[in-house]
Formats: structure tokens, C-alpha cells, sequence
């Protein structure tokens, strides 16, 4: 089994220096990019190999690409912004990337921007990612130094900057638009779409977002080429995935599999099954603005599409686990609180509705509810579906609960029939 | 126009608009916050939530923001749907989860949109538990009042502040349902156009402090059509009033004029009204120099005719008077003997400024047209201290090229997406003035140099752009590629507008203005210009046929007047002392009419208490050549009239006007450039459905209670026999013509939005037109071979600026704050006005040996003044900058005036 995306790296190492890293083969994908292949033909190989975003929404990166104005009539400059952001709760798998193989990242993201002809690319990279700061900050450093980043890289007559940009630390930095009226130094609310950022992003200018993961990639199909890309997954989605899992599992970590890999066997082989005294209740499959899936779901394979017909979403493709001994009521609270302290405030429904949301779940959960609480729990998860706010982050939000409602909610009339938490008792 | 579906109805609306502008225009009750008609559509709030239904056979549809969709060609959209409806009263119970409910003590209470929105959409009980959050105030200076635990995170005071005003320094902190909107801390904001946050905010976050110091309800303030007094541009007001004092100004929608706001001076320079400097006695003087004595109008009166009758009158009026007391004071006097009131510069300027407009081919513009034009020059004028309006105009017209370029792709009115788009590009404005403006900070390119570069950089424009326009000699190089930019931009501007103005006092600055104009002027286009002057009726005023002070006191002097009546004019802000003197010397009465004591009434033989705009009608014409009817808000008080009252009762024909409109007539039929002033407005005899206009809102509160420590019994509401505004709540309380529009309101909407149900369209003009009638058009043509004397263009630009040694040219500066005569005597606007100074460039400062904060001694033509120093950084050299009127500087400084500036020796 192939892996692509962790080959280079080596649980407690330093990562490789640029020099290691050349020796492995990095850079070849640069160095056949700008000596022979066009910026379309790039595009093209992302295109065929059929990369979908890694940040959570699935959508085809080619695709997305090919929406940004090209030729020498577009408007420059033009960005690439890789999202490291990374604060969806559960999910950690570019942090592994960015840890262990920054030189990869900074690879792919030459890769990506060339494709798209791009002046500038920024590395949004989360604020408490020191250890990936201190260590991207030296690879683009050394990749200057080499000359594959700055002025006419290579002779090729292609220029390139890339600036590392360390958040301010909120969630909704994460979300594509947001972010980049963070890079530009505005509050972080998302932008309309349309236009899109593709056409009219940083500054009013062409820019492309994509996420670490889906940015890790661009090297190894540029090397290997789009049919060997698909041949990696078990499904008709290509590639590799970076799965993860946390909760009550015996071996909680981050793995590259296969895209498709059944939920089954994540949890079971690779994260070793649950722990003793442990059974499965539930789990959001792909971070924590996904909606749970049940232990009825196990043969679901992990990839966008099938996630997608069991309910839920793929996401980040990180698992969080419910276990029986922990009470649902008091998980959903407090992923609720997360979204709701870090509602941008721009629109109603979220800044409202999740304060709202919070104060029932936490009466619930405290056993002060009442029983239309919960119908009122369920009428605002349905009213900030999509489409009823500006940006993803309130449907995000509403995923979890409303599943919870759906799956769990005679755990939440217990709690108001006790007048406690069942699983907390006074 | 396109056919849309509402509740399965077909209805004609205009494309290119979203789908909450085209249901509000229909005349539907749709709630919404943070659209605004001026600030468009951002999709924050989404109150506004409608159900779209692909087709008829769609019976699920979706939730979509009204403000957010485009109003396209057969679109289907149900208001009524219970999903929506739903997801309505949703938003609201969001919006209020945190709001303290504290109408009772909120000053928006009654005229608040929260509340009407929350009545509308049916939110009546609270299901929330918890706790809500709170917030610190600031203090935000005089004029507003912050109170932020009201918020609903609209938006739109930033959006309007930063976005739309310019302003720096009020923003949006934190996130979640914890957004802060305030400074960085505690301190006066800093955009003089401040004050409109207490109408654009929908809550009682933002409010008018100074209405707050003698508060009164909406529905308990009479109100009237009127038009503010603060400057030139003629911008429409409601001022309310309440126990005979006024209490505030809000914004009366003029689409052609100041459309949704107003400026600071505008709304808070009203005070002067109730001001303990108010006149409200006759006073006689006992011989030429006894104490003067307060008596009754009668006595006065009395007294007055036989001074009249067995004197030789001349009149002074004021370009700060209605053109009904003007003209009856040249009634009173006759046309010979009847001067402006305006200085000799001033005058001499204001004719310049009348004739370039009525005399050749370029267009005197509205506000609304300085706001939509895309490429703009502005010669030698401060416009936001001069005429702050034009600022916040200024703001939108470097918006129009970037917006066109991007509105392909967004449409112009979803305003997050095109501003994102859109960045921090703009289109030209070039200023050149001798100081910085605030302004600069959005100009291509911003020039410092004396008023003569000024107008020679104007005149080479001109001739760059049409070979017969004169050249200035000796140009420099630099000067020359900025007019050539110039040139460039405006050429190739589809609506190019010159700005100039009296401020600098230089009539070269003119005629440059007028030359670059002209020259645009051609080829089926009509290019803008705006001339800036000083007082709410300076256009009337320069009309007028009159003369400058001087006239007046040489009738004195040469003794064919003995008698001076001098109306509503503060001679000493004018005229030279010498000249004043003069006339107090010779002249055997001075009669002065007055509604504040200054030290002309305080000097005069009988002064007369005058109503100001608020208890009297009138017509003021604009600066852009509008002629506008403001109405009295309360009756003039005790023994105070209305000027024309006083000069009609001194005069031989004591009875021969009993109404305004009958002045406004008669001035008309003297004086035909003002033909049409009397048509704009509807005469006193007008009613709908027999009623007069009510003045009172139907709450009015208080009408017996408030007489009370005199009689129970109601009394009889005063009568107005000049307009047909009542002062009563009996009447109609509908929809009047616009000129006669005395408030906003309709049922169910109490706020200032109520506007939206008095437009043709939202944001578009009143239904009936936007009031005031235009006096000035341009020529047709710039005639070949013009009639003499008027040459094609002004042929002769100033020979290089190069002062006398050791002399400094006076440029007056500005101050929105402390310029204005009467705008001063409101306590708010003083707290902001700066103390007198004087302005050296750095370089001139060390020449002297002067540094900052040290004190300069003037010589000027009048006397010594001694004046702390400002460095200001651009000034050029050998041009000092002197604030106009402020406290201590009034009438001092002539501009266009050499003085010698020495440093004061320490004592
Ligand atoms: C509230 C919110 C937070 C998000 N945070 C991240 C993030 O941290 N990293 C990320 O890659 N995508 C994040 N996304 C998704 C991005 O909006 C965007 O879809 C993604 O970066 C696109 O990259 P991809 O196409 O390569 O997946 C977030 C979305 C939302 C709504
Ligand atoms: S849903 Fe609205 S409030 Fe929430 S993060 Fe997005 S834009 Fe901000
Ligand atoms: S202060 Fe007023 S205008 Fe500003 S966001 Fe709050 S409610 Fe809206
Ligand atoms: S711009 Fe002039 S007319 Fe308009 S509100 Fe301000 S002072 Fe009044
Ligand atoms: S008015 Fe439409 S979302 Fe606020």
C-alpha cells in the first residue's frame, strides 16, 4: 500500500531539510513542471486525477482552478491561499503534514500556484501551530535559498512569493472567504459569494484556496500521474486519505489510507478498537461540523460520496468518537459552545441562534430543561440549515445537533424527566 | 422592466434591483435591518427571509434573503409563506435574545424600528432564560449618545460611518453575539457627519445627545418641512419643537439635495434658537448714545413709522435672510438704496459665481449629481469645512468609475461583494488647495499652492483641453503634468465636474473653475460645476439686484440716506470696522432686525427681535441656484416676528401683506429671475380633504396639560395664516405634496423609515418630485462669437504668485465647527470649535523664529493681532493660513489681504 502523503515522514524526527528532501525525490515535480510542462498541463493533471478538497467540502480542486482567468488579459497579481488553519475540533492531519514534511506543502504549493500562474502565495497557517511555524518558516527559508522560490525560479521565467501568515487565532479564519479578509488584515467575516474567490479573492484579485492536504497532493500526481492517483483509492473518489480518530478508541492517531477505507475498519484495526469498559454510540465521521453516524453505519466506506448517502459528511475526514459512558447531551453542549463562541457575529441566525442553542443545552443538561426545549432545540437546528446564513460555519454547527436530536433524543428527555444528566449524577 | 411573482401575483418591476427594494417599492411590509436604500445590501441580519419557488409547480421552495436576490425576470417569491414567516419571527427572537426591552427609558423609543419590525413580525414572547450580555458605554462627544447593550449587530452605523463617511475611528470589536460597535475607546468621533448614526442605527444605540438634554417623544415634537441654515447647499430638515423651544434636526429626504443625511453643523447647529443670546424685546435707545430700553412691539412700532416717514431709508438685507425679508426690505427702501448685506469681495465673488452659472454652458449640479459624477476637480475649496455636505458627496463620487468597471460581474447593489471587489480603488479627484483637506486622503492627486497657482494650474486644465482658452504663462513642470492628468481624467469622464467656491475669496480661482468646465462644456456633453458659498441665501442674496455693504453706507455718507435698516446682518463679521464706524457715525437712526444680540443689534438706535427659521416661512436659494419654502415649526413667541413682518408693519403700506406668499408674489413679479419660487410650493389656502397639514403628530401629548398653571380650559391652537400647515394635531396626517412633508410616518412604521412608504421607489425621489425649484440653467451653448462683454472664457490668468517681501497672503481656513455665525452659539459645536490661531508653513515658521505653539503678531490692514502658531506641514511658503470667524477673529480677516507677521516679543 502506497503513502504517497507520509512516506517522508517519521513519528518523533525532525522533518527532512531541503536537502534530504531533494535526495527523496522532492522538487522533482517542480523541476519537471517548469522545465516542461505548461501551467494548463498542470491544471490538467490535477484535473484527470480528480483531487477533491481535503478541507471539508469535497469540492474538485481542477475544477476549481480552471474557474481563475488565465493568459496575459487576467488581472494580477494572482494568489494561491493554502488554509492551514486547522480548528475544526477533532481534526488534526495537517498538522501532521505540516510537522512532519513541510518541504511537501511548500512543493505543492509552488505546484499549485504555477498552474494557476500566481504571484504571491500565503500559508494561513493556525496560531498554535508553533512547532509547524518554526518549521515551515526554515523550509521557505531554504527553498529561497535554493532558488526554487523568488525571481524567475529556475529560469523559467515563473515568479513566486510565498508568506507565511499565522492566524489570529479564531475558527472562522478557517472558512475560505473569512480567511482572506483576515490576510488582508479585515475582520474575519466571510465574504458573498458570488464572485467567487477565484475570480475576485485577495484584493479583488484571482485567488485560489485550498487546503494543506489537497495541496500535499499536487507534487506526487505531477510526479505519478492522474491514472496511478485513482489506482491509490478503493472507491472512484482517487487518492489517498489522512483519517484520524479520538475518543475512547485504545489507539488514537492519524493514518493515510486508502480514500474509502470503511469506518469499521478505522476504528477497529487502526485505532485499535474501542477501550475496555468502552462501547460505540456514535461518532462524527469527519470533524466536529458533521452529523453523527451510529455503530448501524460501521460499513460506510470514508469517502465523499457514501459519507454523504449515510447522512453525514466526509468532512475532514478526522472521526470523533461517543462512547457509552460519556453523555451526548454534554458532547453536543460542548461542541455548541465552540461554535458558538466563535460565530464570526455577523449574522443572526449564528450569533443568536447558537447563544440560543447553548442556553437550552446547557439548562438540559443541567436538568433544568423542559420537554419544548427540545422542539426548540430542533426548530433552530432546522433554521440554520444552509442557506439561512452567510456562511457554512451555522449549518456546521447544526449538523451535530440535529443528528443528535434525531439519534439521541431520549437521552435528552431523560435529562429533563430526571432533572439531572443521567450519565452525571449529583 | 421585469414581471415577478409575489404570492402568485404578477408584478412590473424595474430590473437591476434586489428582491427587498422591489417589494418594498410594491408597497409590501417586508421587515429587514441591515439593508439600508442609501448603503444597499449586505445579507447580515436576515430579517428579510422570503420563500423563492423555482416554478408554479414548486410547492416546497426555499428560504432566500430578499436583499440578497436579484429581482430577475419572472422570479417567485412568497412573503407570506409560513416557513418564512417562521423563520422571521426567528431572526427577531435571535435579535432580541440580548436586548434590555428598555423602551420606556430609550430615546428611540417611539420612533424606533426595532420595535416596529418586532410588531411586524409577530415576536411578542420571550422564550430565552439566560442571561444576556451587557456592554460599557463610551462617550462619543456632544453629539451622540452611545448606549450599546441595544445593539442587534446590524451593522450599519459602521458600514454607513466607515464605509460610506469616511470616518476612521468607530468599528466593530469582538465577534459573536458580542460585537462591540464604538471607538477604540471613549472620545469624540471624529467624522463630522457623526450625527446620522442616530437615524441610520434602528436601535437606540446611537442617539441624538443633544436631543437628549431636552428630550421629547416623536409623537410629542411638532414638526415642519424646513431647510437648513448652516451653509449654502440648502439641505432639507425636519426640525421638531416642543413648549416653544427646539429640540432637534433630523433629515428630510430631498433625493436631488442631501438625500438620506445631513452634516453635524446641519443637526446640531440648531441651538442657536433657544440660545439666552436671543433678542425677544424690542429695545429703543434713548438719544444717540442713552442705555436702550426694552419696549413693546406697539411702542416700537409706533416709533418706527415716524422715523420711516420723515427719514431717507437705506436698506442693508443678508444673504442669511429669507428672500421674502429681503425683498421687503428693497420694498421698503427701494431698489436704489437697497445693498445685499454682503461685503465688497463677497459681493463682487457672489455675482462672479451667479453669472459663470446663468451665463455659460456648464451646469450648476445638485448634490445628487456631485455624487454621481465621475471625475472630479476641485479648486482651491475646503469643501468639508466650507460646505460639509459636498464632503460625504465627494465620498460617493470616486466610488462611480471603480463601481461601473466591477458592475458587470456584481450587482451594484450588493454592496459587501462590490466593496470587497471594488478594494481601495477610485476613481480621479484632483484638489488643489493652499491647506490639506480631509478629502485628500481619497484624492488622486492633492496640491498645496496659493490661491493664484491655484488658479493658474485651473486655467491651464483649459486650455489643455481646448487650444482657444488662454494659457498661463510660466508654468512649472510639475504643475504642468498635474494638469495634464487632469486634463486627461476629465476628458475622458462621462460626467466631469469642477469644484470651486468663494472660500478663498479669489475670483481668478473662479474664472479658471469656469474656463475648465466650459471647455468639458461641449460636444453634447455638459459638464457639472459646483460654486460654493458661504450662507443659506447668498445665491438669493447675489440675485438679488443689489450692492455690497458699501452702497448702503455711502448713501450715508453722500447724505441721500440719513436712515440705515440693517436685516439680520452682524455688519461687524462683514464690513470693515472703519466702514461700520462710519455708519453708526453718520447715520441719524440705525434700525437693526435681529433674532440674536451681536454687537450690531447691540450698537443699534431700535433693535427688533426677528424670528429664526424655526418660528418663520421663507425661501432660501442654494448654492446650486434651488430655491426652497422652509415653514415655521412654532409661532414666533411674545413680541419676536418675522422680518418681513417688521419691515412690512414699519412701512407706509402697513397692511399690504398679510402671508408670506403674498411677498413671495410681488417678489416674483419684480424680480423675474425668481419666477417659479411661488409655484414649488403650495399656497396657504391649500388643503387635503379640506384639512390643513397637522403639524402635531395624532399622539401629540400634553396640549391642555401643558397650560395648565395658567387655565384648564384648551386653548385655541395658534393660527397660521402662511402656510397650510396647522399648528395642531388636527389635520391630515397623511401623505402630503413633498414640500409640504412635515414628517415621517406611516401605520406600523414609526421610525424614520417611514420614508420608504413616501418615495416613488425606495431610494428613489418623493412621490410628487423632489422639492425646490431650480433657477439657474445653464446657457444653451458656449456661443462662437459671444455678445460682448462676455468673452468665450475668461482670458486672463494671474501672473505668477510671488508675495511682497516680508509679506504674508491671508488664506482663511475653515472649521465645520466655530466658522458659522450661528451654528457657534450651540453648546455642542463650540466644544469643537478650535481657538483662533494662525497657520505658517514650516519653513516660513523658522524663517520668523517662531515654533509651533509660539505666539505670531499680525500687522494686518485694521490693526495688530497676536495668534498662537500651527505648523501645517504643506502650507506654501509665504501664505498664512487665518481661521475664518472664529471666536475673536470675526470680521478681522479679509482674505486675498498682505500682512506682515512678525514673532510677538515675549511679555
Ligand atoms: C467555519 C469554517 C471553518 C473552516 N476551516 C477550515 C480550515 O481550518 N481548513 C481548511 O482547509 N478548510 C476550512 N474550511 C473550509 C474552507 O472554507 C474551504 O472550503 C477549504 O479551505 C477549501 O479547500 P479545499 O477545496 O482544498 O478543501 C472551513 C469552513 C468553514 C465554514
Ligand atoms: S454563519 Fe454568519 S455569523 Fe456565523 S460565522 Fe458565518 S457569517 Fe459569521
Ligand atoms: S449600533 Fe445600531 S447600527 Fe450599529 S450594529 Fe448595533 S443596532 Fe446596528
Ligand atoms: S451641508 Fe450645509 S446645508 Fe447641509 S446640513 Fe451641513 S450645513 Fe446644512
Ligand atoms: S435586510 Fe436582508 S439580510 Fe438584512
Amino acid at each position: 500500500m502506497e503513502t504517497p502523503l507520509t512516506a517522508n515522514i517519521r513519528s518523533g524526527h525532525e522533518p527532512s531539510d531541503i536537502d534530504a528532501y531533494r535526495k527523496n525525490g522532492g522538487y522533482r515535480a517542480v523541476l519537471k513542471a517548469l522545465r516542461s510542462m505548461s501551467p494548463a498541463e498542470v491544471a490538467q493533471a490535477v484535473r484527470d486525477a480528480g483531487l477533491k478538497g481535503r478541507g471539508g467540502a469535497g469540492f474538485d480542486a481542477g475544477l476549481k482552478w480552471s474557474f481563475v482567468p488565465m493568459g496575459s488579459d487576467a488581472p494580477r497579481p494572482k494568489y494561491l491561499a493554502v488554509n492551514a488553519d486547522e480548528m475544526e475540533p477533532g481534526t488534526f492531519k495537517d498538522r501532521l503534514l505540516m510537522e512532519g514534511d513541510p518541504h511537501q506543502l511548500i512543493e505543492g504549493a509552488i505546484l499549485s500556484a504555477y498552474a494557476i500562474e500566481a504571484d504571491v502565495a500565503y500559508i494561513f497557517l493556525r496560531r498554535e501551530y508553533r512547532l509547524a511555524a518554526r518549521r515551515l518558516r526554515q523550509a521557505v527559508a531554504g527553498v529561497y535559498h535554493s532558488g526554487l522560490l523568488g525571481r524567475n525560479i529556475i529560469g523559467s521565467g515563473y515568479s513566486l512569493d510565498i508568506h507565511l501568515h499565522v492566524s489570529g487565532g479564531r475558527y472562522m479564519c478557517g472558512e475560505e472567504t473569512g480567511m482572506l479578509n483576515a490576510i488582508e488584515g479585515k475582520r474575519a467575516n466571510p465574504r458573498s459569494k458570488p464572485p467567487y474567490p477565484q475570480t475576485s479573492g485577495l484584493w479583488g484579485k484571482p485567488t485560489v484556496v485550498n487546503n494543506v492536504e489537497t495541496i500535499c497532493n499536487v507534487p506526487h500526481i505531477v510526479n505519478n500521474g492522474a491514472p496511478w492517483f485513482r489506482e491509490l483509492s478503493h472507491t472512484d473518489e482517487g487518492g489517498t486519505k489522512i483519517y484520524g480518530a479520538s475518543g475512547r478508541v485504545r489507539s488514537p492517531g492519524a493514518w493515510e489510507l486508502p480514500m474509502g477505507t470503511t469506518l469499521n475498519e478505522l476504528i477497529e484495526e487502526h485505532a485499535g478498537g474501542m477501550q475496555d469498559g468502552y462501547k460505540l454510540r456514535g461518532l462524527l465521521p469527519g470533524g466536529a461540523s458533521t452529523d453523527f453516524l451510529t455503530p448501524a453505519h460501521l460499513d460506510v466506506k470514508m469517502d465523499f460520496g457514501s459519507v454523504e448517502a449515510a447522512g453525514s459528511r466526509l468532512g475532514t475526514g478526522t472521526i470523533v468518537v461517543l462512547d457509552d459512558r460519556s453523555c451526548p447531551v454534554g458532547m453536543v453542549l460542548n461542541l455548541e459552545r465552540f461554535f458558538a463562541r466563535e460565530s464570526c457575529g455577523w449574522c443572526a441566525p449564528c450569533w443568536g441562534g447558537l447563544q440560543f442553542a447553548v442556553e437550552l443545552l446547557t439548562d438540559i443538561e443541567a436538568g433544568q430543561g423542559r420537554m419544548e426545549d427540545i422542539d426548540l432545540l430542533e426548530s433552530l437546528a432546522k433554521m440554520l440549515g444552509p442557506g439561512h446564513t452567510y456562511c457554512a460555519l451555522a449549518p456546521g454547527a447544526a449538523e451535530p445537533l440535529a443528528s443528535a436530536l434525531k439519534f439521541f433524543r431520549e437521552d435528552f428527555e431523560r435529562h429533563v424527566h430526571e432533572k439531572q444528566c443521567p450519565w452525571n449524577r449529583a | 422592466m421585469v414581471q415577478i411573482f409575489v404570492e402568485n401575483k404578477p408584478y412590473e418591476v424595474k430590473p437591476d434591483q434586489n428582491l427587498l427594494d422591489a417589494c418594498l417599492s410594491l408597497g409590501f411590509d417586508l421587515p429587514y435591518f441591515c439593508w439600508h436604500p442609501a448603503l444597499h445590501s449586505v445579507g447580515a441580519c436576515r430579517q428579510c427571509a422570503v420563500k423563492q419557488f423555482r416554478d408554479e409547480n414548486d410547492t416546497s421552495g426555499r428560504i432566500v434573503m430578499a436583499c440578497m436576490t436579484p429581482a430577475a425576470n419572472g422570479v417567485r417569491i412568497s412573503i407570506d409563506d409560513r416557513e418564512a414567516r417562521a423563520f422571521r419571527a426567528g431572526v427577531i427572537e435571535w435579535l432580541m435574545l440580548n436586548h434590555p426591552h428598555d423602551c420606556p427609558v430609550c430615546d428611540e423609543g417611539g420612533e424606533c424600528h426595532l420595535q416596529d419590525m418586532t410588531v411586524m413580525t409577530g415576536h411578542s414572547r420571550r422564550r430565552y432564560r439566560g442571561a444576556k450580555r451587557t456592554f460599557i458605554n463610551q462617550d462619543l462627544g456632544p453629539f451622540v449618545n452611545h448606549e450599546m447593550s441595544r445593539c442587534i449587530q446590524c451593522y450599519r452605523c459602521v458600514r454607513f460611518y466607515g464605509d460610506y463617511a469616511g470616518g476612521g475611528d468607530l468599528a466593530a470589536f469582538s465577534l459573536r453575539s458580542q460585537v462591540y460597535f464604538g471607538r477604540h475607546q471613549s472620545g469624540v468621533l471624529e467624522s463630522p457627519f457623526s450625527g446620522n448614526l442616530a437615524e441610520i442605527c434602528p436601535t437606540g444605540v446611537f442617539t441624538d445627545k443633544s436631543l437628549k438634554r431636552h428630550y421629547a417623544r416623536k409623537w410629542d415634537l411638532e414638526t415642519a418641512p424646513s431647510v437648513c441654515v448652516h451653509c449654502a447647499l440648502g439641505c432639507n430638515t425636519i426640525p421638531g419643537a416642543r413648549y416653544g423651544s427646539l429640540r432637534r434636526i433630523s433629515n428630510r429626504f430631498n433625493g436631488a439635495v442631501n438625500g438620506y443625511f445631513l452634516c453635524d453643523r446641519g443637526r446640531y447647529g440648531y441651538e442657536f434658537v433657544n440660545s439666552p443670546r436671543r433678542l425677544r424685546q424690542p429695545l429703543l435707545r434713548k438719544g444717540r448714545s442713552g442705555p436702550a430700553a426694552p419696549v413693546s412691539a406697539t411702542a416700537a412700532l409706533r416709533r418706527l413709522r415716524e422715523i420711516i416717514s420723515d427719514s431717507r431709508v437705506a436698506g442693508i438685507g443678508s444673504p442669511r435672510a429669507s428672500l421674502e425679508a429681503n425683498f421687503a426690505l428693497r420694498r421698503l427702501v427701494g431698489p436704489a438704496m437697497f445693498a445685499s448685506g454682503m461685503s465688497e469681495g463677497d459681493w463682487r465673488l457672489a455675482q462672479k459665481t451667479s453669472r459663470i452659472l446663468k451665463e455659460g454652458p456648464a451646469r450648476s449640479v445638485s448634490l445628487d449629481e456631485v455624487r454621481r459624477a465621475d471625475a472630479v476637480l476641485v479648486l482651491g475649496e475646503d469643501v468639508t469645512n466650507f460646505a460639509p455636505m459636498l464632503d460625504l458627496a465627494l465620498r460617493q463620487s470616486v466610488r462611480q468609475m471603480p463601481v461601473r468597471e466591477t458592475s458587470g460581474a456584481i450587482p451594484p447593489w450588493d454592496d459587501k461583494a462590490m466593496r470587497e471587489a471594488v478594494q481601495q480603488r477610485r476613481g480621479p479627484l484632483f484638489i488643489a488647495t493652499p491647506a490639506p483637506t480631509s478629502l485628500d486622503a481619497i484624492a488622486t492627486t492633492a496640491w498645496r499652492a496659493a490661491p493664484d497657482e491655484i488658479a493658474r494650474l485651473g486655467f491651464m486644465v483649459a486650455s489643455l483641453l481646448d487650444k482657444s482658452a488662454p494659457a498661463p504663462a510660466g508654468l512649472g513642470s510639475r504643475e504642468r503634468s498635474i494638469a495634464t492628468a487632469i486634463a486627461a481624467a476629465l476628458g475622458e469622464a462621462e460626467r466631469p465636474l469642477v469644484i470651486a467656491g468663494t472660500g478663498l475669496g479669489s475670483e481668478a480661482v473662479l474664472e479658471a473653475a469656469a474656463n475648465v468646465a466650459w471647455t468639458l462644456s461641449a460636444g453634447g456633453r455638459t459638464a457639472g460645476l459646483c460654486l460654493t458659498l458661504p450662507e443659506a441665501n447668498s445665491m438669493g442674496a447675489a440675485l438679488m439686484e443689489g450692492g455690497p455693504i458699501s452702497r448702503a453706507v455711502e448713501a450715508i455718507e453722500s447724505g441721500s440716506a440719513d436712515t440705515v435698516v440693517i436685516l439680520e446682518n452682524d455688519l461687524c463679521r462683514r464690513a470693515a470696522p472703519s466702514l461700520v464706524e462710519n455708519l453708526f457715525e453718520k447715520a441719524r437712526h440705525v434700525i437693526v432686525i435681529d433674532s440674536l444680540i451681536n454687537p450690531t443689534v447691540a450698537r443699534a438706535g431700535v433693535a427688533l427681535p426677528a424670528a429664526t427659521f424655526a418660528e418663520s416661512d421663507g425661501t432660501f436659494v442654494s448654492s446650486e441656484g434651488r430655491a426652497q419654502r422652509y415653514f415655521k415649526v412654532m409661532p414666533p413667541s411674545g413680541e419676536v416676528m418675522e422680518s418681513w413682518r417688521w419691515l412690512a408693519a414699519m412701512g407706509p403700506a402697513a397692511d399690504a401683506w398679510r402671508m408670506v406668499g403674498e411677498v413671495a408674489k410681488d417678489l416674483e413679479n419684480d424680480l423675474p429671475v425668481f419666477s417659479g419660487i411661488s409655484a414649488a410650493v403650495y399656497g396657504a389656502g391649500f388643503r387635503i380633504s379640506g384639512q390643513k397639514i397637522a403639524r402635531q403628530p395624532r399622539g401629540y401629548s400634553g396640549r391642555t396639560a401643558m397650560s395648565a398653571d395658567i387655565g384648564v380650559a384648551e386653548r385655541q391652537p395658534p393660527v397660521d395664516d402662511d402656510s397650510p400647515l396647522s399648528f395642531s394635531m388636527e389635520g391630515f396626517q397623511g401623505e402630503p405634496p413633498p414640500p409640504l412633508i412635515p414628517r415621517y410616518w406611516a401605520p406600523g412604521w414609526n421610525s424614520v423609515q417611514a420614508l420608504n412608504k413616501f418615495q416613488e421607489e425606495v431610494g428613489g425621489p418623493l412621490r410628487g418630485g423632489n422639492p425646490g425649484r431650480r433657477l439657474i440653467e445653464p446657457a444653451p451653448g458656449r456661443p462662437e462669437q459671444p455678445p460682448a462683454p462676455q468673452p468665450p472664457f475668461f482670458n486672463l490668468p494671474p501672473a505668477p504668485f510671488s508675495p511682497p517681501a516680508g509679506r504674508w497672503l491671508l488664506a482663511p481656513l475653515y472649521h465645520t465647527f466655530g466658522s458659522e455665525e450661528l451654528s457657534i452659539l450651540s453648546p455642542g459645536i463650540r466644544q469643537l470649535a478650535p481657538a483662533a490661531y494662525l497657520a505658517l508653513s514650516q519653513k516660513d515658521a523658522d524663517d520668523l523664529g517662531i515654533g509651533a505653539g509660539g505666539i505670531a503678531e499680525l500687522e494686518t490692514a485694521t490693526g495688530f493681532l497676536r495668534l498662537p502658531v500651527r505648523l501645517a506641514e504643506t502650507l506654501p511658503s509665504g501664505v498664512a493660513g487665518v481661521p475664518v470667524c472664529l471666536e475673536g477673529l470675526e470680521g478681522i480677516v479679509s482674505p486675498g489681504e498682505y500682512v506682515r507677521i512678525r514673532a510677538a516679543s515675549r511679555k
